[in-house]
């Protein structure tokens, strides 16, 4: 059996609060220095000290301890950037731990801007693809073999796209209505598609670590690495691979130090090891080693959100979707403008994070939501977000008009 | 119960509280002697009228002043001013002559509980616990501190309102945020008190109305409309909903402020008004009921409930069901409610200004507001309000 283990690596650029008043006087919308949680830089550093750094560590003495250990991250776009806008040092370690892994850490495909491109404007989805190769290639030294779309969203038609764009594979949620009676511990084959496979999270295994770890409440709690692993030789007669997809967040941010998750992550590799039949395998060996067993269609959008797995997270509601609908709908004036702040400014409007703090599920139905968001309310997000986008269309009505830049990395 | 005032002979929320409570109540199988202070010429199927009036001084009370939302203060100073008058008797003489009168109304009713509601009840509530030894609920509709807003309290209904609780076998506080104030500035024992959020009548403000009024004129014309609906006092903040204004017509030029109500402030507001130079896009109409007021929540774009200090507020509720969306203080009791609303601390006008100008420029975020905000306030009944009074009534009478 193989164990796959990736890494997500987020964190957006939170839109300020941003008031009506300054629309068409202050063009600079992430910059937020209060101590609120909207400040980027103090969210960046507050999550590489808690957790990025501390994690990333573990990692660097599993690889040393174990030859066998193996994993990949993924990185959106927006996070490098801020990594190397307000915390250089993590990036750094990012950078070494990968670079000095021989292959062993992977790094995975994305869209730059952690974006619903693919869904709204497939062109657009294209060009972040492109950035985001360009970049992971010149920080990691990668190119990325293996998609992962922005919250693992996932459809027959972004199959064929990384098929016919020469992709080994692509990530999805490994969803019982998808599935029927199989297992997502088999390697799949993605309706429509020649070459292409699809790696399935095993997203009970997943969450038990990214989500159930710290909850007392919970009737396998305290979860342990034997445990843990015992449940994974369980799985050897349902199928070929385990694979755990979670935030890299989980380890100190999602949950906390105490919760020992620190300490389950620096035994697990070892305790899976104890099983001789176990391995770690990277998604590109992974995908090299397995045939497909089956067919996978999904025609609607998959993704790894709440009981439905689709997209209503993000565009559950009326604001959500006029707020998408709006951004998209500036393409073309945006690109023909051929302002370099302008683009990069709408092209993180579109960061998928803005539409899930304007979700309003949660008055109904659990807290996941609100844990993290940071603004108030959703409509708050919804507010500081559209007087954002008034403010760039004021932008592109303008063009000539000087402006200052919206990163100035010389006052930080 | 005992209470102060009951519809169509109310100034503002407290009767409409009564008289929805006690009518859930009676359609739960809760027999219901109502007392008032005076003759009112008021009318109930579902419960029975007591009045503590002997004939004899009945006649000194008409054209009575008497209000329960007049702070002590203000009530003074009007009253000074009208000294020459029929009446001679001041408010607190009113509240321990009902105090007094209600002991032989207790010997003479039939009852297991007893529920007063606000202070200007509470004596007569401890005088029948007194004389019938049966459990006594106070009902805080408000405080002395929201009625002030936080400014300068009346010493004498202060002492009320803590004899009350103290005296009370159970406190029912309208939200939360009363609570809070309860335990905070009475020094009351939170385990004492349950929250019981108000409900709302569908048909208290509703009803078809021609169409013709200012403010629907107003909207023909084009313009937007921004409602405030509410007593003129320090207490519903009006003042703060001006300075929006102000700040949100540099913005937005074609929007008309439409004040709904009355009270003491009214001419500080017109000076205000003047002073802010926004006199062409305020409107005051005077104050409005029924079809009226459900014309007005109609016509408008948004309503803003801008309290300093507001225990429950219902005004939001009726507003939702009529369709138009609220922007409403975090300092008061129905923002616990109420979800599907923006939500703004009462002295942030800049911040108030934002949202209003939010949901003008926005009609999804209005839209969503309006439609999901009108699936809240249904469910903000006087039905399960009732079903929480029963529970404690139950509590009450196997504990004792």
């Amino acid at each position: 059996m193989s164990v796959c283990l990736y890494f997500h690596v987020h964190q957006p650029y939170r839109v300020k609060k941003y008031r009506a008043f300054e629309v068409g006087r202050d063009h600079s919308y992430f910059n937020d220095s209060s101590s609120s949680d909207l400040n980027n830089e103090k969210i960046i550093r507050k999550v590489a000290e808690k957790s990025y750094l501390p994690a990333s560590a573990v990692l660097v003495e599993l690889l040393r301890r174990h030859p066998e250990f193996k994993f990949a991250f993924s990185f959106s776009g927006v996070v490098l950037d801020q990594m190397e806008q307000f915390a250089p040092d993590v990036l750094d370690s990012f950078r070494n731990l990968v670079r000095s892994s021989r292959g062993r850490v992977e790094v995975l495909g994305d869209t730059y801007h952690h974006s619903l491109s693919f869904f709204y404007s497939p062109r657009e989805f294209e060009r972040q693809i492109v950035l985001h190769r360009r970049k992971i290639s010149k920080i990691f030294g990668q190119v990325p073999r293996v998609l992962r779309n922005t919250e693992l969203s996932y459809n027959n038609d972004l199959a064929r796209w990384a098929d016919r764009n020469g992709y080994l594979g692509i990530l999805a949620e490994g969803w019982d209505p998808v599935l029927g009676w199989r297992s997502p511990n088999y390697v799949y084959r993605p309706k429509g598609t020649g070459k292409i496979k699809v790696l399935l999270k095993n997203y009970r295994l997943s969450d038990d670590i990214a989500f159930r770890f710290g909850e007392r409440s919970w009737s396998e709690w305290p979860l342990t690495a034997d445990k843990f692993s015992s449940w994974v030789s369980a799985a050897h007669l349902d199928g070929e691979t385990v694979n755990l997809f979670m935030d890299f967040e989980t380890f100190g941010e999602h949950q906390w130090t105490d919760t020992g998750i620190f300490d389950f992550l620096r035994a697990l590799p070892g305790e899976l090891l104890k099983d001789k039949y176990n391995h770690f395998l990277t998604p590109t060996e992974t995908l090299r080693k397995y045939q497909p067993v089956g067919e996978i269609d999904v025609p609607n959008v998959l993704t790894w959100a709440d009981t439905e797995r689709d997209l209503s997270a993000w565009t559950g509601n009326d604001i959500q979707r006029s707020a998408i609908k709006e951004i998209y709908a500036l393409e073309n004036r945006v690109l023909r403008s051929r302002d370099p702040d302008l683009i990069e400014d709408w092209r993180r409007l579109q960061t998928s994070d803005h539409f899930y703090y304007m979700c309003t599920k949660w008055f109904a139905d659990g807290d996941v939501h609100k844990y993290f968001n940071p603004y108030e309310t959703p409509f708050d997000a919804y507010i500081s977000f559209m007087n954002a986008v008034d403010d760039l269309k004021l932008r592109l009505d303008n063009p000539k008009k000087k402006r200052s830049l919206n990163i100035s990395l010389s006052n930080k | 119960m005992f209470g102060w005032e009951f519809p169509p002979h109310n100034s503002g929320g407290l009767g409409v509280a009564c008289y929805g409570l006690s009518k859930a109540l009676a359609k739960d199988g809760v027999g219901i002697s109502f007392v008032l202070p005076k003759m009112m010429e008021v009318s109930a199927d579902f419960l029975k009228l007591v009045f503590a009036s002997p004939e004899e001084i009945e006649l000194n009370f008409f054209n009575s002043l008497l209000s329960p939302y007049l702070s002590a203060e203000s009530y003074l100073s009007r009253r000074a001013a009208e000294e020459s008058g029929l009446y001679g008797q001041s408010l607190f003489d009113e509240v321990e002559r009902y105090a007094a009168l209600s002991g032989s109304i207790a010997d003479r009713e039939d009852f297991d509980i007893i529920h007063a509601h606000d202070w200007l009840s509470f004596l007569a509530g401890i005088e029948a616990k007194r004389r019938s030894g049966k459990p006594l609920v106070v009902h805080v509709h408000a405080t002395e501190y929201d009625r002030t807003g936080d400014g300068a309290i009346n010493p004498f209904v202060y002492k009320i309102e803590k004899e009350g609780m103290a005296e009370a076998d159970k406190i029912i506080a309208v939200s939360d945020f009363t609570k809070r104030k309860i335990v905070e500035k009475y020094g009351v024992d939170p385990r004492k008190i349950e929250v019981v959020h108000n409900g709302d009548d569908p048909s208290s403000v509703s009803g078809e109305r021609s169409g013709e009024s200012l403010l629907s004129r107003i909207k023909e014309a084009g313009f937007k409309i921004v409602l405030f609906v509410g007593r003129f006092t320090l207490q519903k903040g009006p003042d703060y909903f001006l300075h929006a204004a102000k700040k949100v017509l540099e913005m937005e030029p074609d929007v008309f402020f439409a004040m709904v109500g009355s009270g003491d402030m009214e001419g500080q507001l017109r000076q205000e008004v003047a002073a802010l130079g926004v006199s062409g896009r305020v409107v005051f109409t005077g104050f409005l009921r029924g079809g009226e007021l459900a014309e007005a929540f109609r016509a408008a774009d948004v309503l803003v409930m801008p309290s300093v200090s507001e225990p429950f507020g219902i005004v939001p509720l009726e507003s939702l069901r009529n369709g138009t969306p609220v922007i409403i203080s975090k300092q008061s009791g129905v923002s616990e409610v109420v979800r599907q609303a923006l939500k703004v601390d009462f002295w942030d006008v800049d911040e108030m200004a934002n949202k209003i100008v939010a949901v003008l420029r926005h009609p999804p975020l209005s839209e969503q507001l309006a439609r999901d905000g009108q699936a809240e306030a249904a469910a903000a009944t006087w039905e399960s309000a009732a079903k929480k009074c029963i529970n404690i009534y139950q509590n009450l009478l196997t504990t004792n």
